[in-house]
């Protein structure tokens, strides 16, 4: 069955045609081409696929497109770009919080999300808000640098 | 002139896109026309296969094509290959059963592609395997590693399920000083089954255009060309000059990203057959089930040391698990890479080592990130702990009385290699300082003091990169060239692009390299663009694995921009009228001797394609040159690890207190991105030693297919890390490199088990050292010490 959803996406209004069964992120991905948002595992345990919500972090593997009518959804290519990156996305950069680049997006949406939400980081508090993130790559010792980094910056 | 780059922390050139979801991963690709494939897989282990009738899911929406492994018999195809041919001790090759693309008559592993569904949509093609239904009679499976060679047999051209029986280093003599040693050590051990686990699922495009008939693959690898050869060379699916392998940004490989697998071979064979591009984008289910796995070794070893602990002898007798058949490049992993790095960083005069492979009903098994080289440390470092304790040594002393010095090298080692040089105390004294290991005792004692146990652990560990050379790795049996080639172009302006065979996926070679030439040119890095992954750009080249793009591909590519440099240097003694030998190449600038008479690099590059002032009768115009390197040797990375830990005895939870890593790998041109190498090797380490587990039940069926089963190391499972460097370049490549990418997980998981058992207070827990075996191993000394 095919419907009709709308949306908020990156600051546009997005009108699409899909299955009743479309994930959200399959939407972003197979419909809106926004490829920045990844999809890493099949249990909802990875992370890849992290965007925003009306402002919070949430995996879009695991939410239907037709949950996220009316809502405001943002992606990482919605975070900023090459001109006018998100304090997290240098932060990342400056860091050298990534490697493959695969969980990249969906880690920085994570992480963003944990400065919003956090009154105070320390590195305990980095490293359990990140536990739904997974990256094989970086052993999250810089990504830890990085998150620290973003929030000073965020907060000022 | 630009700023030398080299030794610099430069940020990577490829971040923007990564950070601002602008990377292009082969599942971000589309076709025009596309098609999607799905695999139908064996549920059972081990079965042979009847009817399969395809009638129900030929009928459903979207389906274009079911093909299956009979069509792919009938069509001829042949196996998947395995690159490198090992001898058992009687001499007899290595038995090396099909590696069917798809399953014939028989699946041999819960995973195993029995049919491919095509069709127009991802989820038609998925609702459609699932009605393709496959007349299985299930037989016993063969599960265990030290039951396979009294087990049925699995392959009837490999009797015993025994691939070879190898051995390497002298026996008699082996046994004789063993013999006679004041203390022996034994050991047996499991080295436990891992999955890599690349973040990016494997994934594959495969197009082919009927009326060119060129096929184009692309495709989540770590060496196209490799997948190229072998996809025209061996299983001769197209001419190899009529398939082009593009492997694009590729989210991370720790070598499950080498081989050649069943679905990007059947994908593309079935784009020739239909004339339609297929997609396929494993599910990470799929990963688990039919990436090869690494590891798996059962291992028994007795190390006998004299009287001053000096070590007289090491013996090693290891079952090594091959999976269902050989993958690309199994057979070396617990050979070569192997028990030839069985000295480790110390004096043994006498090893000998015997290695059983196997055949078992569990996925093919091939290289994980350090590949042979951690089973071989993780094995060696332990006994000498092992042994240390045992004679009541300082774990640390023991090491150093028995290291190899830095005025002993080249030092030829009983099991083949010869290192070129190290300073392996240097690296130990630095990372026992960093480790604050003169006041451990007082850290223990304030861990009692709130009722937890605290222990510390070691591993002085050396690895073998850049596999070479050539002619020796042929005789020993490898099917492949190890070099690499590298070619540097400038462009008119000066600006330079850069090809390597090499390939990045999460190394940072796109910076590396650019530092790398730019400094032979005294240019900006941001004037170098690196390009990688496309046979249709580049030369030949074998890709990257065993840590050995920079030492390899580096050096191509650092003789390449010499042979610039030189031609460069003809332009410009035609420009300033002066003879070459008297023109100097600094800083970007080409200079005549005691003069100010230069000409600047973009100048001559200019002068090159633009040539109305140009010794054209002498010299071609144009500034490019290629250069293919085969390395001398193998370059030998070494370091020291220690690692801290202390444990709930309540709950048997191990927190990494401290880690720290001290490494040598030689000449570093970009800190920050090797001590992130480092970083992610440790995390893979810890993850071996305390958390990851691949299990199969008697079945066959795999009990960890999930990120709910299978233990990540996640980001509250680890601490930060102490890196430090020590350096002695290697001294036969021009570039002094030695490779970083395999180190941290080489070197940590004795480190880890070292730490813990110290703790405990038992001499061995088996990876991973989960809480529920920790306590349980604290348990067990309690009651023995009461």
């Amino acid at each position: 069955m095919s419907i009709s959803v709308s949306m908020n996406v990156n600051g546009k209004a997005v009108t699409q045609a899909c299955p009743a069964n479309t994930t959200l992120v399959d939407l972003l991905r197979e419909k809106l081409q926004l490829t920045g948002t990844h999809v890493g595992c099949d249990t909802s345990q990875c992370g890849a696929c992290t965007v925003h919500m009306n402002g919070r972090a949430i995996k879009a593997c695991t939410i239907l497109a037709a949950q996220c009518e009316g809502a405001e959804i943002t992606t990482i290519e919605g975070l900023g770009d090459a001109d006018n990156l998100h304090p997290m996305q240098e932060a990342f950069r400056e860091c050298h919080g990534l490697q493959c680049g695969f969980c990249t997006p969906g880690m920085i949406m994570s992480a963003v999300d944990l400065v919003n939400r956090e009154a105070s980081l320390d590195e305990t508090i980095i490293r359990e808000g990140l536990e739904g993130n997974i990256c094989r790559c970086t052993g999250y010792h810089n990504i830890v640098r990085a998150v620290e980094t973003a929030a000073r910056k965020m907060r000022n | 002139m630009a700023e030398q780059s080299i030794g610099k922390s430069v940020l990577r050139k490829e971040d923007m896109r990564f950070i601002t979801g602008k990377g292009q991963y082969t599942d971000d690709v589309n076709l025009r026309g596309q098609t999607y494939g799905y695999f139908v897989r064996s549920p059972y282990a081990h079965a042979d296969v009847g009817e399969i009738d395809v009638s129900a899911a030929a009928g459903m929406p979207g389906v274009v094509a079911i093909l299956t492994g009979k069509q792919v018999a009938e069509d001829e195809i042949g196996g998947l290959p395995c690159g490198w041919m090992i001898h058992s001790k009687d001499g007899s090759e290595m038995k090396q059963p099909l590696h069917p693309v798809m399953a014939g008559s028989k699946v041999n592993y819960v995973g195993e592609p029995v049919a491919l569904v095509v069709a127009e949509s991802f989820v038609e093609a998925k609702n459609a395997a699932e009605m393709v239904s496959v007349d299985y009679s299930e037989r016993d499976a063969v599960v265990s590693v030290t039951d396979a060679q009294s087990a049925p047999v699995i392959h009837e051209d490999a009797p015993a399920n025994t691939c070879y029986e190898w051995e390497l280093g002298e026996k008699a003599s082996t046994e004789e000083a063993i013999a006679s040693a004041a203390h022996v050590t034994t050991y047996e051990l499991t080295n436990n089954r891992l999955i890599p686990n690349a973040m990016e699922p494997r994934a594959a495009i495969a197009d082919f255009n009927p009326a060119t008939e060129d096929l184009t693959l692309y495709t989540t690898s770590q060496n196209p060309h490799l997948v190229r050869l072998i996809l025209t060379a061996f299983i001769q699916l197209a001419p190899e000059h009529k398939l082009r392998v593009i492997a694009p940004d590729v989210g991370g490989g720790f070598g499950s990203k080498i081989f050649v697998y069943s679905e990007e071979t059947a994908l593309a064979w079935a784009s020739m057959k239909l004339g339609l591009p297929i997609k396929w984008t494993a599910e990470r289910s799929e990963s688990f089930l039919a990436d090869a796995h690494g590891r798996d070794h059962v291992t028994t070893a007795q190390l006998g040391l004299d009287a001053e602990g000096r070590f007289v002898g090491l013996k090693v007798k290891t079952t090594a698990n091959m999976g269902a058949y050989l993958s690309t490049f199994a057979s070396s992993v617990p050979t070569y890479l192997y028990g030839t790095l069985l000295a480790g960083q110390y004096k043994t005069p006498n090893i000998y080592v015997e290695v059983d492979s196997v055949f078992t009903n569990t996925a093919p098994v091939d290289a994980y990130r350090g590949a042979g080289r951690p089973e071989a440390t993780f094995l060696l470092e332990r006994i000498v702990e092992l042994a240390a304790r045992e004679t009541g040594r300082d774990p640390a002393e023991l090491r150093r009385i028995n290291m190899i010095q830095p005025d002993e090298f080249p030092y030829q080692t009983p099991v083949a290699l010869e290192y070129d040089i190290g300073d392996y105390e240097a690296s130990l004294n630095r990372a026992l300082k960093m480790a604050d290991y003169d006041t451990f005792a007082d850290r223990r004692a304030a861990s009692e003091a709130k009722g937890k146990l605290r222990g510390i652990g070691f591993s002085c560990y050396i690895e073998a990169c850049g596999l070479a050379p050539s002619k020796v790795a042929g005789e020993l049996g490898a099917g492949v060239g190890l070099w690499e080639s590298g070619e540097v172009r400038v462009n008119p302006t000066g600006s330079v692009t850069v090809l390597t065979g090499t390939h990045s996926h999460g190394q940072g070679h796109e910076t590396t390299f650019a530092q790398l030439v730019a400094s032979r040119f005294g240019i900006s890095v941001d004037d170098v663009e690196v390009v990688h992954g496309d046979t249709g750009k580049l030369d030949f080249g074998l890709g990257t694995y065993g840590s050995r793009s920079l030492a390899v591909g580096g050096s191509a590519l650092a003789k390449a921009a010499d042979k610039v440099v030189e031609k460069g240097r003809l332009i410009a003694a035609h420009l300033l009228d002066e003879d070459a030998e008297k023109i100097d190449f600094e800083d970007g600038e080409y200079r005549v001797k005691d003069s100010n008479q230069a000409k600047t690099f973009q100048e001559i590059a200019f002068a090159a394609y633009v040539p109305h002032d140009y010794p054209l009768e002498d010299l071609e115009p144009g500034l490019a040159e290629k250069a293919f390197y085969d390395p001398g040797n193998f370059t030998y990375p070494a370091g020291t690890h220690i690692c801290e830990v202390e444990i709930d005895p309540d709950t048997g939870v191990v927190e990494i207190d401290r880690f720290t890593a001290v490494d040598d790998f030689g000449t570093i041109i970009n800190p920050m991105i090797v001590e992130g190498q480092v970083h992610g090797g440790i995390a893979q380490g810890i993850g071996q030693a305390l958390l990851e587990g691949c299990v199969y039940d008697d079945m066959g069926q795999l009990q960890t297919g999930s990120y709910m089963d299978y233990c990540m190391p996640r980001a509250d499972d680890l601490p930060s890390f102490a890196v430090g460097m020590t350096s002695t370049p290697c001294t036969h490549n021009p570039v002094g490199a030695k490779g970083c990418g395999e180190a941290g997980a080489i070197g940590s998981p004795p480190a880890v088990i070292n730490a813990v058992t110290d703790a405990v207070g038992v001499p061995d827990i088996t990876m991973p050292a989960t809480p529920e075996k920790v306590w349980r191993a604290i348990a067990t000394a309690d009651k023995n010490a009461a």
